[in-house]
């Protein structure tokens, strides 16, 4: 039997454009110190740290973990760097948790980052190497197409995308740590806003951030006395799929289906609809949370779209989805999988403030990466499992 | 409690300067099929795949995401990745057996360093603000660690070359290793310095490579292998990244990784060092307080052939290999990752499967 897992600590930074007030170990310390403050603890009292991040080129720094050991504490630790791409926040949390789960540690702390500034991870993303197909016009340009296929086979109204940009950027409006804070967002303003790769607009991409999540996890035994209630980490799961290949559903992925069927199985979700009560979902464009919506079993396929027009993913909803803002909000990609399952954790931690879901007590962290093909997601509860 | 995991199987590419007909897929493919051959299994039976590799090495952002091909994700699979040296991919799948849900494990390493040119490369590995913008390349940092190290007296030039010799002498008998051969100290010693005070030899061979292992738990270990290499310890451990704060002379995170991997608990028949330089073995020995008795890098060692990213992982099959062969019953491997050693995993593996009783796994 794996051991139980809890969440004991959150941290994470300011988001913004440029963080040239920090370096990149100014900033995952800052992510760290956060979460070793709310958990109680300091630097000795964690036993390993795993550090996840997208791809090194965004920063252009090579395993940068090497570097960051002087900061986060490291030396003469295990410490572990997880890279699945867009879903590494989350994976790299599972990592960490796993270590836990496996009784190899007591505490682990782990912390995701992304200092896009440093880079332009359009470029990064764009690289074109022999044999292989380059993306050419970014994450946007590759997502466009599989946004036009939802909206063509569920028969979605056209302004879908733009609900979701507005409730989201309302919603950070509440989150003191949210890059975007626009407090003029409107429907005509994001229907106004330049086609970019039609059918996403400006106002309905996630904004390129710097900033970094952390989170100290324990074993039963070492819970110590965190600010909050721990959040017990009642499920998780990661699956992935290839690319492409003739034939491969994009629109609704097999692997984000099988995925999230594993995560209910071990939480005993049997209607994630009545059973989860807030979901932080990687939404990096607007489009993504009725085709996520579908993916993770909240609602039928093609009918994803109906719960954000009908309000069921708004704050007051009835399955309020990304009440911090989300990656619409705050995008450093490395970070943005962490911040989901975090933020997860802090609500059924009563710890979200503003934003906070009355009376949430099983969350969902989801993260999603590569061409819609790396997936990973927990489930946390107030309730020890 | 630990659950007891082994190696099943092992399966490498000949590690090559420069493979430029076949991308990393190509390179992993016929790989995967050899070591799952081995303890016959298909990819369908895996429950968990893990990788380790470098977007930098590729020159690319996502390397590891075309590299999922090699190993055919559909259906779906359950799948992580590290930006590391495979063996601390091997670690994240020794963690995952332990949860007790899924009972078999592919781990797969792939480098091509050949496109780059590596030892500016890795400069790209230090600090960003204060150390990468100098461009100490790694050759030239491994000899500051050398010379420090020979400064302490603790060791000669004849030691190092030594250790060149013997790991030459070693790859005869390495089919995948890339440099091979009988050299005599006095003629390597005669050599110029590349960087004093290294010489050529002193360093590892730049090389494409590709790497498998396959762990099992559980019940269905034996029936995957007569002679599987239990892991009955594994530990990884990080000093400071700044160089100026450590004794390059030594590795005491090795030392700490081996205290709790077990590995002064027994005789070590074996020992795969992942010492990219002739004095980092010297270093690594003495951490590891291994004496004459122990047979050191039977394969020839990152000095014979040193594909990045997957010669730690090479290290932990080639003493696997040792002990499923027979040749060992308690065998030693260790990974490095950094410059100067700045990372090390030590993982004790043995034909019988448990550390304190001894009893158990021996088939």
């Amino acid at each position: 039997m794996p051991e139980r897992c809890a969440v004991i600590g959150v941290g994470q930074t300011r988001h913004a454009s440029k963080r040239i007030d920090v370096s990149i170990a100014g900033l995952v310390r800052e992510a760290a110190l956060a979460a070793l403050a709310d958990a109680g603890l300091g630097w000795a009292d964690v036993d390993a740290v795993v550090i996840g991040k997208a791809p090194d080129m965004f920063e252009g720094v090579m395993m940068p973990e090497l570097y960051l050991a002087d900061a986060l504490g490291s030396a003469g630790k295990p410490m572990l760097r997880v890279h699945t791409a867009g879903s590494v926040g989350g994976s790299t949390a599972i990592v960490a948790a796993r270590l836990i789960m496996a009784g190899v540690h007591r505490r682990v702390l782990t912390v995701a980052f992304e200092k896009q500034s440093d880079s332009d991870a359009m470029w990064a993303l764009t690289v074109r190497t022999p044999f292989q197909l380059p993306v050419v016009a970014g994450a946007g340009g590759y997502f466009a197409p599989i946004v036009r296929s939802y909206i063509e086979r569920s028969g979605a109204p056209a302004d879908v995308g733009i609900q979701v940009a507005v409730k989201d950027r309302l919603n950070a409006l509440r989150n003191p740590h949210a890059h975007l804070r626009l407090a003029d967002i409107s429907a005509n303003k994001v229907a106004e806003s330049p086609m970019l790769w039609d059918p996403i607009r400006y106002l309905e991409c996630c904004p390129s951030s710097d900033g970094a999540c952390a989170m100290v996890l324990a074993a039963e035994d070492a819970l110590t006395s965190p600010a909050a209630p721990p959040a017990w980490v009642v499920g998780t799961a990661m699956r992935s799929e290839p690319t492409m290949f003739a034939g491969r559903d994009e629109v609704n992925p097999l692997a984000g289906r099988e995925c999230a069927a594993d995560l209910y199985r071990q939480a005993g979700i049997r209607h994630p609809r009545r059973e989860i009560d807030v979901a932080e979902v990687y939404v990096p464009f607007s489009w993504f949370e009725p085709m996520w919506m579908e993916n993770l079993g909240f609602a039928a396929e093609n009918d994803g779209w109906r719960m954000t027009v009908s309000g069921a993913t708004a704050i007051d909803g009835d399955l309020p989805v990304n009440p911090s803002g989300g990656v619409l909000s705050s995008n450093p990609i490395g970070a943005s999988g962490m911040l989901r399952f975090a933020e997860a954790a802090m609500q059924v931690r009563s710890q979200a403030g503003e934003h906070q879901i009355d009376g949430a007590r099983t969350a969902l962290g989801h993260a999603y990466g590569g061409g819609s093909q790396f997936f990973s997601m927990w489930l946390v509860s107030d309730r020890r499992p | 409690m630990t659950r007891p995991v082994a190696v099943v199987a092992f399966a490498q590419a000949a590690s090559v300067r420069r493979e430029d007909r076949r991308n990393e897929v190509e390179m992993l493919m016929p790989v995967v099929r050899d070591a799952l051959g081995e303890c016959g299994l298909t990819r369908a039976d895996i429950g968990f795949f893990v990788s380790g590799s470098s977007d930098y090495l590729a020159g690319a952002s996502f390397a590891f995401v075309h590299a999922l091909d090699a190993v055919g994700a559909w259906p779906p699979i359950e799948e992580s990745h590290v930006e590391m040296d495979g063996a601390w991919a091997l670690y994240e799948a020794w963690v995952r057996l332990q949860l007790g849900d899924v009972d078999t494990a592919l781990v797969y390493a792939f480098g091509k360093s050949s496109p780059g040119p590596l030892r500016e490369l890795l400069a790209l590995q230090l600090d960003p603000y204060l150390m990468a913008p100098l461009w100490p390349d790694a050759v030239s940092l491994a000899a500051l660690q050398a010379r420090m190290l020979l400064d302490s007296e603790r060791v000669t030039e004849p030691d190092m070359a030594e250790v060149v010799a013997r790991s030459r002498r070693n790859a005869l008998g390495n089919p995948n290793a890339q440099l091979r051969g009988e050299t005599a100290v006095e003629a390597l010693l005669a050599e110029p310095y590349l960087v004093s005070p290294l010489r050529r030899h002193d360093c590892p061979p730049i090389s494409d490579g590709a790497a498998v292992v396959v762990l099992a738990a559980g019940e269905r270990t034996l029936r995957l292998s007569a002679r599987p290499a239990w892991i009955t310890g594994i530990d990884h451990r990080i000093e400071v990244h700044a160089l100026g704060a450590r004794d390059l002379t030594e590795s005491p995170s090795t030392a700490l990784a081996a205290k709790r991997a077990g590995v002064f608990e027994g005789h070590v028949d074996v020992a795969e060092l992942h010492a990219p330089f002739s004095h980092q073995e010297l270093i690594l020995r003495d951490a590891l307080q291994l004496d004459g008795h122990t047979t050191v890098n039977p394969s020839g060692g990152a000095l014979a052939a040193n594909p990045m990213m997957v010669a730690g992982l090479i290290r932990i099959g080639e003493a696997a290999r040792r002990v499923m062969d027979g040749a060992a019953s308690r065998a030693v491997a260790h990974a490095t990752s950094g410059p100067c050693l700045q990372q090390n995993l030590v993982c004790v593996l043995e034909a019988s499967g448990n550390r304190s009783d001894g009893e158990r796994g021996n088939a």
